[in-house]
């Protein structure tokens, strides 16, 4: 079982300081920032590493950072045999969505990430089938931005809301 | 003479179709019987849970919605939420409250695997056990009634403590029902789990082995038939399941392969003595006095920050996500269902199946629509 700190200190010496953030409140568990174009090697490299495990992501969401202009990822890792968890964050201009999938690291960011996509409109490249998942394929806008407005028609229906 | 031209077929499985449990549209691509592709189509039942929240103006109002994605498991859901955000907010719930959450959260497991197993034999073609199943339901209905009001969708744990306080015979009625299940596991075996026809069409179908169930996020009695041990009442222990003495139920194989149809049906089977354990040990060490209402925040205001905790609900590990942003509502609330997840592992076991087998395997994951499309 290791801290975040001490997991923060091992990936910083292998990826450089620059790739790599640590965050800390205070109050919550502490969480990683990691620069878009390194994600995907560190995920694999958590996951691959032997004292490290990372075998199972728990969650992937994405979320809206309205005042900062941001769309973030934050992605909840754990290793079901050495039992620890570590929470990683990635984050993306409004304007550029743009994060690698990490689809072939962990099966189960497939359909979160459709998710994300669906409802945040962050663009993950790499993706094996990046569709809408719980929206109709030719809805307009992203749900979960806090600046989203519903389309007033769709397909000639009004939608009421 | 000349070969016959051979195509694959397009069929789809649902929306509106009794085994898909739900409105679940799954695109099967056949070769003649055996499935090439499944591909699951789902949103049909999206109510904008997570966008409805963000409009609330109390973190309390979020708790009707939690009830309404998995529909059949209300408690766990209401239990998960009220744990996140009790550990956002620093407050340490009386114990009373916790003895009582517990118990009903292992009473509602027993009540949704019921229903999974009744349904299950309902795919598969046997009509009885699902009747069977539903009469030992209501009496878990009926506790949960004289509690709260309600039979379904409770509001009862509220963000910390309860809604109501439990009635006067509670103890009694809890025991009773201890007293009065048991036998009746043992009639599901004979009805149906050791039933020749139902192994026969459980048992070698939809293998899922384990490494494949933990990378593709598998959790509950799904990933615990592929024969993992790992049960976040123990490994991640929440509220006060430490001080409980269960075992972990995994699938062994015993018909077939290990992490087939028939693993995940009877490690439900299982899992309900297991709960009856833990609720016989909560009852007696619950204590009488305390007010459930003690704890509860006059107004929830949370610092800026964010949670994330997870419970394991009868589907498996349900978790919240929940952002603050220093007001009244929440910035951001995300569920992670597990049915979600395994709705996404549907094509991994169904391809190389018969199309006949796609349902006792849809059957098999118990997945709730409601929760899926949340």
């Amino acid at each position: 079982m290791k801290a975040p700190e001490e997991i923060y200190a091992i990936l910083k010496e292998r990826f450089g300081e620059e790739k790599i953030e640590f965050k800390e409140d205070g109050k919550v568990v502490p969480w990683i920032i990691v620069t878009p174009d390194a994600i995907r090697d560190v995920t694999k490299f958590l996951r691959d590493d032997d004292d490290l495990d990372f075998d199972y992501l728990m969650c992937l969401s994405g979320v809206h950072y309205q005042k900062e202009n941001t769309l973030g990822v934050t992605y909840h890792i754990n290793s079901t045999r050495k039992k620890h968890s570590l929470t990683l964050k990635c984050i993306v201009p409004e304007d550029n969505p743009h994060v690698p999938s990490i689809e072939s690291v962990w099966k189960t960011a497939n359909w979160h990430e459709r998710e994300a996509y669906d409802m945040v409109g962050i663009m993950f490249d790499g993706h094996p089938d990046l569709r809408r998942i719980l929206c109709p394929d030719d809805w307009d806008g992203y749900p979960l931005r806090k600046d989203y407005k519903v389309q007033e028609y769709y397909r000639g229906m009004k939608v009421p809301y | 003479m000349p070969e016959l031209r051979t195509e694959e077929m397009v069929i789809n499985m649902g929306p509106q179709h009794p085994s898909t449990h739900g409105v679940l549209r799954v695109e099967l691509v056949l070769d003649g019987e055996i499935v090439v592709d499944a591909i699951p189509h789902i949103g049909y039942l999206h109510r904008c849970f997570e966008k409805h929240s963000e409009s609330m103006n109390d973190y309390q109002q979020v708790i009707p919605y939690v009830d309404r994605m998995d529909y059949v498991a209300a408690i766990s859901n209401e239990l998960g939420y009220a744990i996140a955000m009790e550990r956002m907010l620093d407050i340490q719930v009386p114990e009373r409250v916790e003895y009582i959450r517990v118990i009903f959260a292992e009473l509602q497991r027993i009540a949704s695997h019921l229903l999974a197993l009744g349904t299950y034999g309902l795919d598969i073609g046997a009509f009885t056990p699902f009747l069977h199943c539903f009469r030992e339901r209501e009496r878990i209905l009926d506790i949960f009634e004289s509690t709260c009001g309600a039979r379904l969708l409770y509001n009862y744990i509220w963000v910390g403590g309860l809604s109501h306080d439990v009635p006067d015979n509670f103890k009694n009625k809890v025991r009773d029902f201890i007293k009065y299940f048991p036998p009746k596991i043992k009639g599901y075996n004979d009805l149906l789990s050791y039933n020749k026809i139902f192994i026969d069409r459980t048992a070698d179908v939809g293998v899922l082995p384990a490494d494949v169930a933990v990378n593709c996020g598998a959790s509950g009695p799904v990933l615990r038939g592929s024969g993992v041990e790992w049960d976040l009442r123990r490994h991640d222990p929440y509220s006060i399941y430490d001080r409980f003495d269960f075992d972990i139920v995994v699938g062994k194989g015993e018909m077939g392969t290990v992490g087939d149809c028939w693993d995940r049906y009877i490690v439900r089977v299982r899992e309900m003595e297991q709960s009856l354990r833990i609720i016989e040990q909560a009852v007696e060490q619950m204590p009488d006095e305390g007010d459930v209402k003690e704890a509860i925040p006059k107004r929830i205001r949370p610092d800026a920050g964010e949670v994330y905790a997870r419970t394991e609900t009868p589907r498996g590990d349900l978790g919240y996500y929940i952002i603050s942003d220093g007001s009244m509502s929440p910035y951001r609330v995300k569920a992670r269902s597990p049915c979600f997840v395994h709705t996404g592992l549907i094509p991994t076991i169904s391809r190389g199946a018969m199309v006949a087998d796609v349902v006792a395997i849809i059957g098999s994951v118990d997945i709730v629509l409601g929760e899926v499309d949340r």
